[in-house]
């Protein structure tokens, strides 16, 4: 019997063959955090283990909320390089020009790849399954309790094999694809599972589009989210792996999976989800013409080279009706946006570009909403009160849609200004 | 057991109870539970007052998928601290899952309450009797009954320790 990438992986790192509902205990490859690792040092100064067991493998990229806006931030910045110096941490990514996002920046340099076993302490580590890693968020102290032991045990999870075919149509990308996805089976649709992208329309997906598609795992309950680790993913680790222990990881033909589902991607249409729940899926036409408030294209789901290029096509040569924040995944992607002219085709067209960082994804700054008012969002969640108040509206949304609504000041359909 | 015996009043939520609405993002830089405990739910509509007039040994009821979303574990420090003695739910989002057991707060996963709380056969005030050990609940103002399951063996160790940290040092002082 075949077996799938999780039980694989899992099984490798473990030692041993190991099937769904197994419970193992493995050694992570790299543990990352973010701004959070201030309160997990605390966390691990009480266990009593005076030092990380082992620094090269512990990575801190501050990222949701710099440079420190408010002065409890700027303490925890504080506690974290004090803690980096104390401990010897190698992979450190201050608020300098080669930081950003922190689930860009593990791609970005070499630290996701192909049959890695990642924690995080951030719900969306599960990003590097673009890159063919098993990666996953944990809690604060068990991401406490992995800096000192160096284990964390997994029931090693079912699997969902999600095949897509076809082609997009104008106007459509990958995030309509997991949006639609997750609005079919739900919040919980893949409760604990690892969920596996197949099908040739995975292969011709770039990294960039792979990313959204993992990013957004956890938001239908998945443990982690996986592409194929093809020749796409060895071309772009190449010469930048942090690590030699990888290995390209893939399922069997014949692994047993808890459920299968198959996408044409030729049968997707421009969508949303409103709010307040990620799985409140609705097509263009449903929502097309809701006034918004603010567009904000940026996030871990959706800021990358890729992203920018394709809504600076529609914004180009045009003016935003609306505030448009502009907050590019990583300093390498604003310089290379800066390269290419896209910086000014924003500037151009009245948006704002900030720093790379979260922004005001999970409401900590720059671009907080006011109550009674929408947005329309590149980034990953759309709970209430997600961007700072309760009493406002998200609206997720492709890169393509957000720069076609930012240009209306009301929802619009990207098929239409393209 | 009778410890294992407890009493207190329902507090009824819906299903997909998201980490902002258990604990918003804005208290994220806190560090202090007890602080923490009184942002309990604030964002949750209806239920504002929860910290406030909730009393320790009261129950959290939710149908499936509570505390999707983020990582934080204030949305499990919160309830802990105000005594919410244990979450009851259909299901658990992942990570809320093992942060719960982690920091060793009972969880129980209670098969077809997502269904019970929207035909309102267990609603906000009803007085609830749960045996945390056997997982049986019974509603005593309307006298339906639930059942629970409880926690499984490996995760039962780190819970009587009184969560992970804790079972690490134990483990340490061991060796």
């Amino acid at each position: 019997m075949g077996m799938t990438f999780a039980e694989k992986v899992l099984g490798k790192a473990a030692g041993y063959a190991v099937k769904a509902g197994d419970v193992v205990t493995v050694e992570p490859h790299f543990c990352m955090s973010h701004d959070n690792a201030a309160p997990i040092a605390k966390t691990f100064k009480k266990i009593g283990v005076p030092k990380v067991w082992k620094p090269d493998h512990l990575v801190f990229i501050l990222d949701h909320a710099i440079p420190a806006p408010t002065d409890e931030h700027a303490v925890n910045h504080k506690e974290i390089r004090e803690f980096v110096e104390e401990q010897g941490i190698p992979h450190f990514f201050d608020v300098t020009s080669k930081g950003g996002v922190c689930h860009q920046k593990m791609c970005e340099e070499g630290f996701a790849l192909p049959g890695l076993i990642i924690i995080g302490s951030d719900s969306h580590t599960c990003t590097y399954g673009a890159y063919g890693a098993f990666s996953t968020g944990i809690g604060r102290s068990e991401m406490a309790a992995a800096w000192a032991t160096g284990k964390i045990w997994f029931r090693v999870p079912e699997s969902l094999k999600i095949t897509v075919k076809g082609k997009f149509n104008k106007g459509v990308s990958a995030k309509d694809l997991i949006l639609k996805i997750i609005g079919d089976i739900k919040a919980d649709g893949a409760d604990y599972m690892s969920v596996e992208f197949h099908g040739p329309a995975i292969s011709e997906m770039s990294l960039a589009e792979r990313m959204t598609l993992c990013n957004m795992g956890i938001e239908m309950g998945a443990k982690n989210a996986v592409c194929p680790p093809d020749e796409k993913v060895l071309e772009a680790i190449r010469g930048i792996e942090k690590t030699n222990e990888w290995e390209a990881i893939w399922a069997d033909e014949d692994a047993v999976y808890a459920k299968e589902l198959t996408y044409d991607l030729g049968e997707l249409v421009p969508c949303v989800a409103k709010p307040h729940t990620v799985d409140n899926y609705a097509s263009i036409d449903e929502v097309k013409g809701t006034k918004i408030h603010q567009a904000f294209l940026g996030s871990c789901t959706n800021a990358r080279i890729e992203d920018l290029r394709l809504a600076a096509e529609i914004l180009k040569g045009k003016e935003v009706a609306v505030r448009t924040i502009v907050i590019p995944a990583s300093w390498r992607v604003y310089r290379q946006a800066l390269d290419e002219g896209l910086l000014e085709t924003f500037l151009d067209a009245g948006c704002v570009i900030t720093n790379p960082g979260c922004g005001p994804c999970m409401g900590n700054h720059e671009g907080i909403l006011a109550p009674g008012e929408a947005c329309i969002s590149t980034a990953n969640r759309n709970f209430k009160g997600r961007m700072g108040n309760k009493d406002s509206f998200i609206y997720l949304a492709s890169p393509m849609t957000v720069a076609a609504s930012a240009l209306k000041g009301e929802i619009a359909d990207p098929r239409e200004v393209l | 057991m009778e410890q294992n015996v407890l009493r207190g009043k329902a507090w009824v939520f819906t299903d997909d109870v998201d980490t902002d609405l258990i604990y918003h993002n804005k208290y994220l830089a806190e560090t202090d539970p007890k602080k923490m405990a009184q942002y309990s739910f604030e964002y949750y509509p209806g239920k504002e007052k929860f910290a406030k007039e909730a009393k320790p040994g009261d129950f959290v009821v939710a149908g499936r998928n509570f505390g999707t979303g983020s990582s934080r574990e204030h949305a499990v420090y919160c309830l802990k601290e105000l005594g919410i003695p244990v979450v009851l739910a259909e299901s658990f989002a992942r990570i809320y899952y093992r942060n719960a057991i982690n920091n060793g707060y009972p969880v129980l996963f209670v098969k077809g309450l997502s269904d019970a709380i929207k035909e309102g056969k267990v609603k906000d005030g009803d007085e609830l009797e749960v045996n945390i050990a056997t997982g049986e609940i019974k509603d005593l103002t309307n006298g339906n009954t639930f059942h629970g399951d409880a926690v499984t063996d490996l995760e039962k160790d780190i819970m009587a320790s009184g969560g992970l940290i804790e079972y690490l040092k134990a483990q340490a002082a061991k060796k």
